[in-house]
C-alpha cells in the first residue's frame, strides 16, 4: 500500500468490511429475532453502558492482568526456549514434534488439568493462557533461529565481530521478523486461552461475565462482551501485523505476484 | 531499420532468403503504476528472422531482451508495432509452431522427466504410438534416458534445462527461442550445452533465436548477432558471423574467431555502462 | 527411527514412567493427577461401556462433517477469491484478522440460532477451520511461478488444462498444509465447544467428569481424545510427506 497506514487509502477496505459486517449483524438479527441476536446499535449501546458501570472495571482489570502475565510467560519464555532449541540441532529435532501435536491437539482437554493442578483462580488462568500461546513463539523463534543465513555468519567473522556484537548486529534483526511473526500469533492465543480459562476459573472476569451471561440467556450480554474482546483482538492483531509487514519489508518476494 | 548491417562473409542471395518472422516498429511500455513512473522498456525495434538462421541476442542488462522474446513468441502485446510468424500476425496469442525454453527452471516439480517431456503431446492429439517415439526420441537426445523416471528435484540445474528443452522439442517446433537459458550453469557446461544446441539446431532445421549475455556464446552459435542498445532496447547493429553450418565449439580456434567478439564488445562497452547507470536489475 | 526418536521415546517413557512412580508413593495426590496405568485400565472399561459409543458417535461424526465442509468450501472460497482480485481485497482484512477472534464466544449464539444439538457445534467447528483452507489455497495459488504460467500459455493451453494441469499440482503443496490445519481445527472446534456448552460427546463427557470429581475416567478420556487427534494428525502428515516426497524441497 502506498503511504502506509496514515492514507485514507490504507483504511478504505477495512472499513468497508466493518461495515459489511455491522450489515450481515443486522440481516441475522432480522432473521433470528430479538431473543437470539440483538440488532448492532442497542448491542453497541448496552456495552457503551456497561464498560461505564463501576462494577464492570474490576473485571476489566481482573482479564487483563492475567492476560498480561500470561503474554509474558508465553512470550519470554517462548523465545528464551525457541532461541535454546533452533541452537542446538539435537534438541530441537527431539522437541519440534511434541511441540507441534500440542500445537494441533484441543488443548481445552487438559484444562480440568490445569484446574486440578492449580486450583481455581488466577494461577489457573494465567497458567492456560500461557500453554496456548507459547507454543506458536516457541516454534517460530525455533525456526528463525535454525534458518539463520550462514553467509551472514561468516560475513560477521570476516568483519571480525565479538560474540557478542555477532548477537547483537546480525542474529537479532535476522530473526527479528521471524521472531515477531511468532509472538503475533501468540498473541491471539494467549487472549483465546486467557478468555478460555476465565469461562470455569473464576467468578472475575470478562469470561466470568460471558459465562454468567450464557446461563442467563442474556443475548445483548453475550453479544457485548462478544464484540468487545472481538474489537480488541482485531486491533492489536492488525497493528501488530502491520509492525510484522514493516519487519518483513527487505525479504525477497515471494515466487510470483498476478499481474 | 537494420542499421550498418556489417557483413563479414558473404551470406548467400538475399532475395532468396525466406523471412521466418518479422517485427515493424515494436515498442513494450509498461504503464504507470503505484509509486512507479511509465518505463519504455523496448524499442522501437524491427528486423526480419530469416529461416532457418541462428539468430542470438545481445545487450547490457535491463535493456528488454526478454520483453522482445516475449513479444515474439506472443506471450505479451507489443505498445506499438506488428509482430508476424510465418506471415500471420502475432498479438498476445501464443502461434503453433513456437517453442520457448526460459531461463528460470521451468520443469514441472510433480512430474518425472518422462511425463515432463510428453507434456505438450497430449493437448497437441499426437496418437500414443508417436508420442512415446517422439518422447523417446527427444529424451535420449538429450542425455537423459538414465533419467526418464527421476524427478526435477533430483536432479541438477543443467539436467533440469535439458528436461525443458527435451520438453520442447517433442513438439517440433519451427522457431525455438531460447531466454538466457543457460544462464545459471559453469562456463564449462555451457560450451558443452552450446555444442548441444547447435546439434539440436541442425537436427530440427528449426529457427533458433537466443538470448545470452555472453559474447563469445553468442559468437560461437550464431549466423547473426542482434547488438541491443541500453534501455529502451533498439538494435544497433546486425553482425553477421558467416561461419559454416556444420560449427561446434573449435571454432573458436579460427584466427577471426575473435574480431567478432571485439566487435560486439565495441558496441556493448558504452552501451553496458549506460545500462549501470540505469541501476534496475533486468527483473 | 533415528537418534533424535530414540531420545524422544527415552524421555517420553521416562516421564511416564516418573509421573507412574510419583502417583504410586502419593507424592502426587490422586485429587490432582490419577497414574498412568489407572488411566489406561480406565480407559479400557469405558470404552468396553455402552453409552461412551454414542458420545465417541456424536463426537467423530461432527468432526468428520465438519471437516469435509471446511476442506471443500474452504478450497472452492480460496481459489475464487483468488481468481476474482476484487472480492480478495475485500475480505483480505477480515481474513487476516480471522483467526484473532476468540471464535468460542459466538458459539452460544449459535446455539440460540441453531438450537441444542450438532448443528451448532458443527457450524462452529466449521467456521473455525475453513478459514485456514481458505488461507492456504489462495497462498498456494499465490505462489505458482511465473514461469510455469509462461510455460502452459507456450503449450497453448485452454484455462480448464491450465488449472488442472499446472496451477492446481503447483499449488498442491500449500493447499496440503492448509488441509493438515484444517483437520486440527475441526477437532479443536467440535472438542472445545463440547466441553463449553453440550449434551453429549466426548468433550461433554470430560467436563462431566471433572465436575462429578470422577478424575480416573476424566483423564481417561483426556487421554483417549489427545491419543485419537495425535493418530489422526500424524496420518494425516504422512499422506502429505508421501504425496510430496517425490518433489524433494
Amino acid at each position: 500500500m502506498s503511504g502506509g497506514m496514515l492514507t485514507l487509502r490504507a483504511w478504505r477496505d477495512p472499513i468497508l468490511v466493518a461495515i459489511s459486517l455491522v450489515a450481515l449483524w443486522q440481516v441475522l438479527h432480522e432473521i433470528a429475532g430479538d431473543s437470539a441476536v440483538t440488532a448492532p446499535a442497542p448491542t453497541l449501546a448496552h456495552l457503551w453502558e456497561m464498560i461505564g458501570q463501576a462494577r464492570f472495571l474490576p473485571h476489566l482489570r481482573e482479564t487483563s492482568l492475567a492476560f498480561l502475565q500470561a503474554l509474558a510467560i508465553a512470550c519470554g519464555g517462548g523465545v528464551l526456549i525457541g532461541v535454546v532449541l533452533g541452537g542446538h540441532k539435537l534438541t530441537g529435532e527431539v522437541a519440534e514434534p511434541i511441540l507441534v501435536a500440542l500445537y494441533s491437539v484441543p488443548k481445552i482437554t487438559l484444562y480440568p488439568v490445569i484446574l486440578l493442578l492449580f486450583g481455581l483462580g488466577m494461577p489457573a488462568k494465567v497458567a492456560f493462557g500461557a500453554l496456548h500461546g507459547i507454543i506458536p513463539v516457541v516454534l517460530f523463534t525455533m525456526n528463525a533461529v535454525r534458518n539463520v543465513n550462514r553467509t551472514y555468519l561468516r560475513a560477521g567473522r570476516a568483519l571480525r565481530l565479538t560474540p557478542a556484537q555477532t548477537a547483537w548486529y546480525v542474529l537479532v534483526p535476522a530473526t527479528l521478523p521471524e521472531i515477531f511473526s511468532g509472538l503475533r500469533i501468540g498473541f491471539s492465543l494467549t487472549l483465546l486461552g486467557t478468555m478460555l480459562g476465565e469461562l470455569f476459573a473464576s467468578q472475575r472476569g470478562l469470561g466470568f461475565l460471558l459465562m454468567t451471561a450464557i446461563d442467563l440467556h442474556d443475548v445483548k450480554t453475550i453479544l457485548s462482551i462478544a464484540v468487545l474482546i472481538s474489537i480488541f483482538a482485531i486491533a492489536a492483531n492488525t497493528a501488530l501485523l502491520a509492525i510484522d509487514k514493516h519487519l518483513h519489508r527487505g525479504a525477497a518476494p515471494e515466487a510470483s505476484e498476478k499481474s | 531499420m537494420i542499421a550498418g548491417a556489417s557483413r563479414l562473409a558473404a551470406v548467400g542471395d538475399e532475395a532468396a532468403v525466406k523471412i521466418h518472422a518479422r517485427l515493424e516498429g515494436v515498442t513494450r511500455v509498461y504503464p504507470p503504476r503505484a509509486g512507479h513512473a511509465e518505463v519504455h522498456a523496448l524499442g522501437p525495434i524491427s528486423f526480419d528472422l530469416r529461416a532457418g538462421e541462428f539468430f542470438s541476442v545481445v545487450g547490457p542488462s535491463g535493456c528488454g531482451k526478454s520483453t522482445l522474446l516475449d513479444v515474439l513468441a506472443g506471450l505479451a502485446v507489443p505498445s506499438a508495432g506488428t509482430v508476424e510468424f510465418e506471415g500471420k500476425p502475432v498479438r498476445g496469442e501464443v502461434p503453433d509452431g513456437v517453442g520457448v525454453v526460459f531461463q528460470e527452471d521451468a520443469s514441472f516439480p510433480w512430474l518425472t522427466v518422462e511425463d515432463n517431456v510428453a507434456f505438450g503431446l497430449r493437448r497437441a492429439g499426437v496418437d500414443a504410438a508417436e508420442s512415446k517415439r517422439r518422447v523417446d526420441f527427444a529424451v535420449g537426445f538429450m542425455g537423459l534416458r538414465d533419467f526418464s523416471r527421476a524427478y526435477p528435484s533430483q536432479l541438477s540445474g543443467g539436467m533440469r534445462q535439458r528436461v525443458c528443452i527435451a520438453r520442447t522439442l517433442v513438439m517440433q517446433p519451427r522457431l525455438i527461442l531460447l531466454d538466457e537459458p543457460f544462464g545459471a550453469l559453469d562456463q564449462q557446461t555451457r560450451l558443452l550445452m552450446g555444442d548441444e544446441l547447435l546439434r539440436l539446431w541442425r537436427e530440427t532445421s528449426a529457427t533458433v533465436l537466443l538470448i545470452t549475455h555472453a559474447l563469445d556464446e553468442a559468437n560461437l552459435l550464431s549466423d547473426r548477432i542482434g547488438v541491443m542498445s541500453a534501455r529502451p532496447g533498439r538494435f544497433l547493429d546486425i553482425v553477421e558471423t558467416g561461419w559454416p553450418r556444420d560449427r561446434d565449439s573449435r571454432l573458436a580456434e579460427r584466427a577471426d574467431f575473435g574480431a567478432v567478439t571485439s566487435r560486439l564488445w565495441s558496441y556493448l562497452r558504452g552501451e553496458s555502462l549506460r545500462a549501470l547507470g540505469q541501476g534496475t536489475a533486468a527483473r | 527411527m533415528s537418534k533424535a526418536g530414540w531420545i524422544r521415546t527415552v524421555l517420553l517413557v521416562g516421564a511416564v514412567g516418573a509421573l507412574e512412580l510419583a502417583c504410586r508413593t502419593g507424592a502426587i495426590a490422586p485429587t490432582m493427577v490419577t497414574a498412568p496405568s489407572k488411566m489406561v485400565t480406565t480407559l479400557i472399561e469405558t470404552l468396553q461401556s455402552d453409552e461412551i459409543g454414542m458420545h465417541l458417535r456424536h463426537t467423530l461424526s461432527a468432526v468428520a462433517i465438519a471437516m469435509s465442509i471446511a476442506i471443500v468450501g474452504g478450497f472452492v472460497i480460496g481459489f475464487v477469491l483468488n481468481w476474482v482480485p476484487l472480492l480478495r481485497r475485500a475480505f483480505s482484512p477480515f481474513l487476516a484478522a480471522y483467526y484473532a477472534i476468540p471464535h468460542f464466544a459466538f458459539y452460544p449464539l449459535l446455539i440460540v440460532i441453531f438450537g441444542l444439538g450438532p448443528v451448532p457445534l458443527i457450524v462452529l467447528a466449521t467456521l473455525f477451520a475453513m478459514v485456514a483452507m481458505i488461507l492456504a489455497t489462495m497462498a498456494g495459488l499465490d505462489r505458482v511461478p511465473r514461469v510455469l504460467l509462461k510455460t502452459a500459455r507456450i503449450h497453448r493451453l485452454s484455462l480448464i488444462e491450465e488449472i488442472w494441469r499446472v496451477r492446481l499440482p503447483a499449488a498442491a503443496p500449500h493447499i496440503l498444509s492448509g488441509l493438515k490445519l484444517a483437520v486440527a481445527y475441526s477437532f479443536i472446534g467440535v472438542i472445545a465447544g463440547e466441553f463449553i456448552l453440550s449434551t453429549s460427546g466426548i468433550g461433554h463427557e470430560i467436563a462431566f467428569a471433572y465436575d462429578n470429581f470422577d478424575n480416573p475416567r476424566m483423564y481417561a478420556l483426556i487421554l483417549f481424545v489427545l491419543g485419537i487427534v495425535t493418530l489422526f494428525n500424524m496420518a494425516v502428515f504422512a499422506w502429505e510427506r508421501r504425496m510430496l516426497r517425490r518433489r524433494g524441497a
